[in-house]
């Protein structure tokens, strides 16, 4: 299993054609006390960088961007009662959605951990 | 990721951001600094909610010295003063403070602010930092020139908020639990000369103290010294004035509101209204004997997501009918809450509106606030 980062603070884990999304420990901490996230809708066709979830701290509105095009399967059903797992593991149990990737080849496009934290060590 | 619905700043762009008495303290601290009114300031430290919550069980230290603090003073000041806002500060004793209201000739609302009778020829004033400049371009133009406006630029403002505020700030500077709410005055703390009033902008019982701004981080030291005291950021102060249902200039007030549709009636005092003698006092009395279009009302917002200001209110054909001016998670409440200015005939509590944020539909109430009950302190009885 491979774990990917965008510019804007998405991470997404594939194991062969299913990517797991959400959002990275820097962007959390940027983003503060987390308390709501909406997640997509199974069954949803999304094109890469499509607003596929939105997560509300205190303070703000921010639009998640999905990584890749496909179809999600599904959403992270735990972050309805509990989104505050995005503050407390958001590169685990607080993951987003999963999603059925439609293009492999999107993801070389992305960065590895490495690049990622040579990136948020730059801002 | 990218950030969807941030606060609209007020269009105030400074040419360059300023730095305030305590900008290395709370930097020092953790304090993760933002800009806000042109200076930089600390938007929260540990956390919001955990912040927001620390001030209504104990006591938070805001740093709000971006705000204007003033000193009118002269032969004619109440008077002069009079001319410009509802307050009734003639009648106001020494050392009482009153919430007021700048007005222009329409009876729009140009800023809110705090005044206190110092003596028989001064008056102390705390306005809000993104309008000071143009409040006391407002004021100078209008005031007579005998009547002086110093702009305390060398003072910082310190608030202590919480239901513990009083009690940890009377250990530092003793005195200061004998005021009871609105009531102010001078103390002296290690040889420097403080301002003090009971007041505060977050429900709670509280102090903001005027301290010169060579012994504002010694004064901040020793009031977070207190076991009950932490720093507290700006991110807070918002959730909590919010939950106080008190408004906030620039986004709840501006010159398209008057008192009457901001629901600050008591600001409209008994011989001001009768002597119909300040700015807009034709159209603001004719609006509170028929009630204006709009209102200003508190919205309890269902489910979890917040709904913020921008978002439009809809009638049930779809129209837009009014618009929420503040709006977020309130963490002692644990929902989101908004403030919106509806029409009157909505504006009544328990009426049902639908709120639209980014193309979705939300159901709220309107419902009276505060959303949490103010704790001031108004004296034993």
């Amino acid at each position: 299993m491979s774990r990917y980062f965008t510019e804007d603070h998405e991470w997404i884990d594939v194991d062969g054609d299913i990517g797991t999304v959400g959002i990275s420990d820097y962007a959390q901490g940027q983003l503060g006390d987390i308390v709501f996230v909406e997640v997509p809708e199974d069954g949803r066709r999304i094109a890469k960088g499509d607003e596929a979830a939105v997560v509300e701290s205190v303070k703000a509105a921010s639009d998640v961007y999905s990584p890749v095009s496909g179809t999600v399967l599904e959403g992270n059903a735990a972050l309805t009662d509990e989104p505050a797992l995005v503050n407390s593991d958001p590169e685990g149990e607080g993951w987003f959605f999963k999603i059925t990737l439609s293009d492999t080849a999107e993801l070389e496009e992305l960065m590895d951990e490495i690049a990622y934290e040579a990136f948020v060590a730059k801002l | 990721m990218s950030d969807a619905a941030t606060d609209p700043d007020d269009g105030f762009e400074p040419i360059e951001i300023l730095t305030l008495p305590l900008d290395a303290w709370h930097r020092a601290r953790g304090g993760r600094m933002v800009e806000f009114a042109g200076y930089h300031m600390p938007v929260q430290y540990d956390g919001i909610m955990a912040e927001h919550l620390w001030t209504r069980e104990s006591a938070g230290l805001f740093d709000v010295s971006h705000m204007g603090q003033l000193t009118v003073t002269g032969e004619g000041v109440v008077a002069a003063l009079e001319t410009l806002m509802p307050a009734d500060i003639a009648g106001l004793a020494m050392n009482r403070a009153r919430y007021s209201l700048l007005l222009d000739d329409n009876g729009g609302i140009l800023d809110d602010l705090m005044l206190t009778r110092q003596s028989e020829e001064q008056v102390y004033m705390v306005v809000n930092g993104a309008t000071k400049y143009d409040d006391i371009a407002h004021m100078i133009d209008r005031l007579p020139d005998d009547v002086t406006l110093n702009l305390m630029e060398d003072h910082a403002l310190l608030a202590v908020q919480g239901p513990q505020a009083v009690a940890a700030v009377a250990r530092v500077i003793p005195g200061v639990e004998a005021m009871v709410f609105m009531q102010a005055g001078a103390f002296e703390w290690n040889g420097h000369a403080l301002w003090i009033s009971r007041s505060g902008y977050t429900g709670e019982d509280g102090v903001e103290i005027s301290v010169p701004a060579d012994a504002a981080e010694a004064l901040a030291d020793a009031l977070v010294a207190q076991p009950e005291i932490r720093p507290i950021g700006l991110g807070a102060r918002d959730s909590l004035r919010l939950e106080a249902g008190l408004p906030l200039y620039g986004h709840d007030l501006d010159p398209e509101t008057t008192p009457v549709m901001a629901d600050l009636g008591f600001a409209l005092f008994k011989r001001r209204r009768e002597a119909a003698d300040f700015p807009g006092a034709e159209r603001i009395l004719a609006e509170r004997e028929q009630g204006a279009v709009s209102k200003r009302v508190g919205l309890l917002v269902e489910g979890r997501q917040p709904v913020r200001e921008g978002a439009s209110v809809v009638d049930g054909d779809g129209s837009t009918v009014g618009r929420v001016t503040s709006g977020g998670f309130a963490p002692s409440v644990g929902a989101p809450i908004a403030m919106a200015y509806l029409p009157a005939a909505m504006a009544v509590p328990g009426t049902t509106v639908q709120l639209v944020q980014r193309g979705k539909v939300h159901h709220a109430t309107v419902t009276a606030m505060p959303f949490v009950p103010h704790r001031y302190f108004r004296g034993v009885k």
